[in-house]
């Protein structure tokens, strides 16, 4: 199997990267951003996921399959939730009865 | 050992002529049988259980048949029927059409027709028996011990609320049923990518193989969606938690948005399977290769994406909101094309073909007809306004039929006879085959037309009587209910009648293309004794091919070498 | 049985490991998307009841402790980190390094087990589980009460399902750690650590999402 080994130094600098977030994060939470606090808290989220599944993963080494299979499932995900909301969303616009 | 192998043998027809290195002969006893990794064995341990199933969910069928054939409730109260058309469409649905050409034939022909030794994950395959067993058991217990009447989209707050039913054992049978699928799907995606022969390149798979990769991502995608949708509802029926309960605030519309979510893509796991037979028996009969192989292909793909984008076509009527109802209505128009492409294309195949009717191709073009007019049915349904009329009446219990059984169950029979000779190494009787497969069209026809009839008068769906004014349809169904009964109940004597004295199939009856054919029927258990080079296209068919008489099916069996 | 394997860490049905490799590798893979989707019916419930009813959920939330939150998200990133690190060592041939790192991994999982635990109990001691014993009348305001079953739910859901893929990821690690002691696993075939690697990782990936969605709402809003 030949594949990319990365260094000690890597794997820290990823986890380094993780525990800054995780208190960026937390600190954020305690400030009032009214409507973008949860924006922001996702983005973190995102970035965080982003960094385990690229490096601790090993996608940002892998086959452009893995990239795809990773992706189908964040699409599918995305799939799901906006297309629910779009039902919530929109009830009670113009003149439906509001449920 | 001696009695183990008398009766092993005598279950799968053991004869003479069955070479002693096949699947089926190499051992013997019923350890060897439920323990085996072959996927060819797993494919007979699925097509049995299933088969029991089939006639377990026939069962509740003919009995809520007679029940209609009069207005009044003579034969069973209320309470019974709500149990029987639910377990009816539990049985089918769960543990025969969304296992059916997959866990069978997809199991037995996907490592053949790539040329592979096995699945990739021999191992998982059984478990995916074993669990898929487990939750069958399960779902028998919740029938025996008080049955189940929320329909089978055990739809809240009744399921979660109200239902005195065995909703829990029944919810955990289909959890765990669930596992089942993904892991086949698991394993089939996994083959597909990685097991394939040299030379087997995308565009040179079969299109079943191509119907199986979309089956298996709808099957990844969607069943955990309803794995985890049936958890909550067990929490909440079982422990008070609230997560659909309208008390608490919330909101079971989002538990019918979840379901659907699976349960729609869930009839494209059904019916893909189904037109990936079409596609190789359709080619093998009319002796051409099909017409717009890349289209086929893609729409398959197409099906199991868009297939997720219209679910919410169930939900016009139950609170959703316009809007999207109207996306969702449109999207529903969408995803009919690429199935109208297969059709078109289908067509087309047989135009100019030496088309032969062996039993195959009857189911075949029985698929084609019906299917259309299940989906074109399908399509006044995603109609928001017409919907409105149709839904919950006997219109839409007509439709599906026609999808589900004129669709998937013509195709799961085509396939049965087509590969029957290389499942057992036995040829069918095509005289009574043929017969059979005409009862099943009319009796079809018979039970399911006038129910368009009904739904479009206004006969709701789900009530054991009616107003008298529907009885003379309700009868000419229930009639034809019975002629397809026998319709199906023929193929049994028949398939088993030929185990044992059936002519023997020669490697390759029908003289179709495909790497399933080169190989001995019945198989080794290694399937190949050397991984083949595939160098042609799927389907090369000579077009010129005056072969009919070749076929040894009435004549004498030729036997040809193995090769 | 004609074929004979030269390497015993090779499927009769594979050609060689690196077809093994890839097969186990992308069958994880497709297995991760499964868990998405079963995740993805709880977050859905859960980004559609937060935005009918965000009073309901930041007040809820804040019954949470933060500390504990972030603490165990700590002990979650450092257990993905010796995971990854343990795989490292096997690319070394290390499998010594290997067996330290992955007991590591465990022990950190039992560290979050056991701060899940204690933050279970206070949960139950304080009426906040719902069904029989709900109460949330002492915490939450006579607006909110109403729809606090939604958000505790929804909680003990995810937080709940979240903690049984820990105690299955436990076992499988302590299945691999005996299997790497007994020399299964080398420098050139180490696949099984591959996808318990995948796999762990996922759940950290998992909780990364759960932390802010359930612990950090609503830690500045005040009633309206
Ligand atoms: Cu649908």
């Amino acid at each position: 199997m030949s594949h990319n080994i990365s260094s000690l130094g890597y794997y820290l600098r990823v986890f380094a990267t993780l525990l800054i977030l995780t208190a960026a994060t937390v600190g954020a939470a305690f400030i009032d951003f009214g409507a973008f606090s949860t924006p922001i808290a996702m983005t973190i989220a995102m970035t965080k996921g982003l960094l385990v599944v690229l490096f601790f993963m090993h996608v940002w080494h892998s086959k452009k399959l893995t990239w795809l299979f990773a992706a189908a499932g964040f699409l599918w995900l995305v799939i799901l939730i906006g297309m629910t909301f779009g039902d919530i969303v929109s009830r009670g616009w113009q003149g439906q009865p509001a449920l | 050992m001696s009695s183990q192998q008398t009766a092993s043998s005598a279950a799968l027809g053991k004869a003479d002529s069955v070479p002693q290195d096949s699947y089926i002969s190499n051992e013997y006893g019923i350890k060897s049988w439920l323990l085996t990794l072959d996927h060819k064995r797993i494919a007979i341990l699925y097509l049995i259980s299933m088969t029991a199933f089939f006639f377990l969910g026939g069962a509740f069928a003919v009995a809520i048949r007679l029940e209609l054939l009069t207005p009044h409730g003579d034969l069973m109260e209320a309470e019974t029927y709500n149990k029987f058309f639910t377990q009816h469409g539990m049985v089918m649905v769960f543990f025969f059409l969304l296992p059916s050409i997959p866990a069978v034939f997809g199991n037995f022909l996907l490592p053949l027709m790539l040329g592979a030794k096995d699945l990739a994950f021999p191992r998982l395959n059984l478990l995916s028996w074993y669990i898929f067993m487990i939750g069958g058991i399960l779902a028998l217990y919740a029938i025996i011990t008080g049955g189940v009447d929320t329909g089978w989209t055990f739809y809240t707050p009744y399921s979660s609320t109200y239902a005195n039913s065995q909703v829990m054992v029944a919810g955990i049978a289909l959890f765990i049923t669930g596992f089942s699928s993904i892991l086949t799907g698991l394993n089939f995606l996994v083959t597909i990518h990685r097991m394939r022969a040299p030379g087997l390149t995308w565009f040179r798979l079969p299109l079943f193989v191509w119907a199986h990769y979309a089956t298996s991502v709808i099957m990844l995608l969607g069943t955990p969606v309803l794995a985890i949708t049936i958890l909550m509802l067990a929490l909440e029926r079982g422990f008070g938690m609230g997560f659909f309960d309208p008390k608490l605030g919330g909101d079971p519309i989002l538990f019918q948005h979840l379901f659907w979510f699976y349960s729609h893509p869930a009839v494209y796991i059904m019916i893909l399977p189904a037109m990936g037979v079409i596609s190789e028996v359709i080619s093998c009969f009319a002796r051409k290769r099909v017409f717009g192989y890349h289209f086929i292909a893609f729409s398959s793909m197409a099906i199991a994406v868009l297939g997720f984008l219209v679910w919410g076509h169930h939900l016009f009527v139950s609170g959703q909101s316009a809007y999207a109802g109207m996306v969702f209505s449109f999207l529903s128009m969408v995803v009919a094309i690429p199935s109208a492409v297969k059709v078109f294309n289908w067509s087309a195949t047989l135009f100019k073909g030496s088309i032969s009717l062996q039993t195959p191709m009857l189911y075949c073009l029985g698929f084609i007809g019906l299917f259309t007019i299940g989906g074109l049915t399908g399509l006044f349904l995603a109609t928001l306004s017409v919907d409105v009329h149709l839904h919950d009446t006997y219109f839409v219990v007509a439709h599906f039929h026609y999808v589900m059984v004129g669709g998937v169950v013509m195709a799961y029979m085509a396939a049965i006879h087509f590969w029957w000779p290389k499942i057992t190494g036995r040829m069918y009787p095509e005289m009574a085959a043929r017969f059979s497969a005409i009862v099943i069209f009319i009796g079809f026809n018979l039970t399911f037309f006038p129910q368009f009839l009904l739904g479009y008068l206004g006969m709701p769906r789900r009530y054991h009587v009616y107003p008298d004014e529907f009885q003379v349809l309700n009868v000419f169904s229930t009639a034809g209910a019975s002629i397809l009964g026998i319709g199906y109940l023929i193929p049994m004597v028949y398939f088993v009648w030929s185990l044992w004295w059936g002519k023997p199939a020669s490697s390759n009856p029908w003289q179709a293309k495909g790497l399933e054919w080169t190989i001995a029927s019945p198989p080794s258990p290694h399937n190949f004794e050397q991984i083949p080079v595939v160098t042609e296209e799927a389907y090369a068919y000579a077009s010129d091919a005056q072969f009919v008489s070749a076929f040894d099916t009435d004549d004498q069996a030729k036997q040809s070498s193995h090769v | 049985m004609s074929e004979l394997t030269s390497n015993p860490g090779l499927a009769h049905h594979f050609e060689d490991l690196e077809q093994q490799h890839e097969s186990m590798t992308l069958g994880m893979w497709a297995f991760l998307i499964t868990e998405v989707m079963f995740f993805g019916g709880l977050f859905t419930l859960y980004a559609i009841y937060r935005w009918q009813y965000p009073d309901a959920f930041s007040e809820s939330s804040n019954k949470l402790s933060v500390l504990q939150g972030a603490g165990n998200t700590v002990v979650l990133i450092g257990s993905s980190l010796t995971m990854a690190l343990s795989i490292w060592r096997a690319q070394h041939g290390d499998m010594r390094g290997t067996v330290r790192y992955l007991v590591a991994t465990l022990l950190l999982g039992s560290v979050f087990l056991v701060v899940k635990g204690f933050e279970y109990s206070h949960k139950f001691h304080d009426h906040l589980v719902p069904g029989a014993h709900f109460d949330v009348s002492q915490f939450l305001m006579p607006e909110t009460q109403a729809h606090g079953a939604l958000f505790f739910s929804l909680y003990f859901a995810m937080t709940g399902m979240h903690a049984l893929h820990m105690v299955i990821g436990m076992v499988a690690l302590l299945i691999l750690i005996k299997r790497v002691r007994r020399g299964r696993y080398s420098a050139e075939n180490y696949s099984a650590l591959e996808l318990m690697g995948l796999y762990w990782h996922f759940v950290d990936i998992v909780w990364i999402f759960l932390f802010p969605l359930l612990y950090l709402i609503g830690r500045t809003w005040t009633p309206a």
